[in-house]
């Protein structure tokens, strides 16, 4: 028996092509009580990390001055869906040196290849 | 009804349960078992069931009396046997087959294994000793301090916590929860981690 196999069972199949740079809208469930709604998390994906089910994303806005990071399972059931914004144009994998940057240094260049 | 059953660890991975939330789990072949023969209180003095586990090799190397203890069960012979306790006034005869349904899923049970294998380790990963002060001028780093005194008893007390081979030990996990049995595929997963590497042999049992 394969672990990849079993690991694929659980993947979904609707998360769209995206990576590092990109800016994200990742409209997460959200349960309160009974009730549940839906919650837009909008910001850049600062990286990526881990393979088959277990593979997670960072996602990284400034909220009122304040840098909030938020980490999702890619294919978790709690994501309603991701729509991607806009492609970054970056160079590398993780983006943490975001973090130390504030303002119009930290914006990214947009990335207009089709494809 | 046969209390346990043998398996073989595949590996972990995660789980994501349907409100979300990440389970670590543990995923194990577990079975099928055959019972191949039957202690009985009369004969034996107690009540087990010898199960083998059915693997897609056979033993490479089989002796007669083996053999026929195998041919006597009408079952295939098998590379790993053990003995597993009966629940009380059930009909288990050899030949039958145990499967990973004897478990449910939330039921909690005790896993059986032996661990990965550390090699010779200090008393500091061994036994968790604090050992010293890396810098400012400390010459006791990871040393494992004194063994006892000296006059009196002039001797090292046996089972003294000192370096040594580390690991491939058999251990005893309580209280392990099943999260999932997939009976087709005769897979259960455990929740959290369970001893041994990859392919290694575990016990399951009730309780």
């Amino acid at each position: 028996m394969d672990l990849h196999e079993l690991e694929r069972e659980q993947m979904r199949s609707d998360i769209p092509d995206f990576g590092p740079g990109d800016t994200v809208r990742v409209h997460v469930k959200v349960r309160e009580g009974e009730k549940e709604r839906i919650q837009v998390f909008e910001g850049v994906v600062i990286g990526r990390r881990g393979g088959g089910v277990r593979e997670s994303f960072t996602v990284r806005k400034v909220s009122y001055g304040v840098g909030v990071e938020r980490v999702f399972p890619v294919h978790s059931p709690n994501l309603e869906k991701i729509e991607v914004v806009r492609h970054g144009k970056v160079r590398r994998a993780k983006l943490y040196f975001l973090r130390d940057l504030r303002g119009k240094a930290a914006r990214l260049e947009e990335d207009y290849r089709p494809r | 009804m046969v209390k346990g059953i043998l398996a073989r660890k595949i590996g972990m991975t995660q789980i994501l349960a349907a409100d979300g939330a990440v389970v670590p789990v543990t995923v194990v072949q577990a079975g099928p078992c055959v019972v191949v023969q039957r202690r009985t209180a009369e004969r034996d003095g107690y009540e087990a069931a010898q199960l083998g586990l059915v693997e897609g090799r056979p033993p490479r190397h089989l002796p007669k009396p083996l053999a026929g203890q195998f041919a006597k069960a009408g079952v295939p012979p098998t590379r790993v046997l053990a003995e597993f306790p009966v629940a009380t006034g059930s009909e288990v005869k050899p030949g039958d087959t145990v499967l990973c349904d004897i478990f449910a899923a939330d039921e909690t049970i005790r896993v059986v294994g032996t661990s990965k294998g550390k090699g010779f380790q200090g008393a500091v990963r061994r036994h968790h000793f604090r050992g010293g002060a890396a810098s400012h001028g400390s010459m006791f780093h990871r040393a494992p301090g004194s063994i006892g005194p000296s006059a009196y008893p002039s001797r090292v007390f046996p089972g003294t916590r000192m370096a040594g081979r580390m690991g491939g030990d058999r251990v005893t996990l309580k209280r392990v929860k099943v999260v999932r049995v997939d009976l087709e595929r005769n897979l259960l997963f455990l929740r959290g981690a369970v001893p041994g590497g990859r392919r290694a042999l575990l016990r399951l049992v009730k309780g």
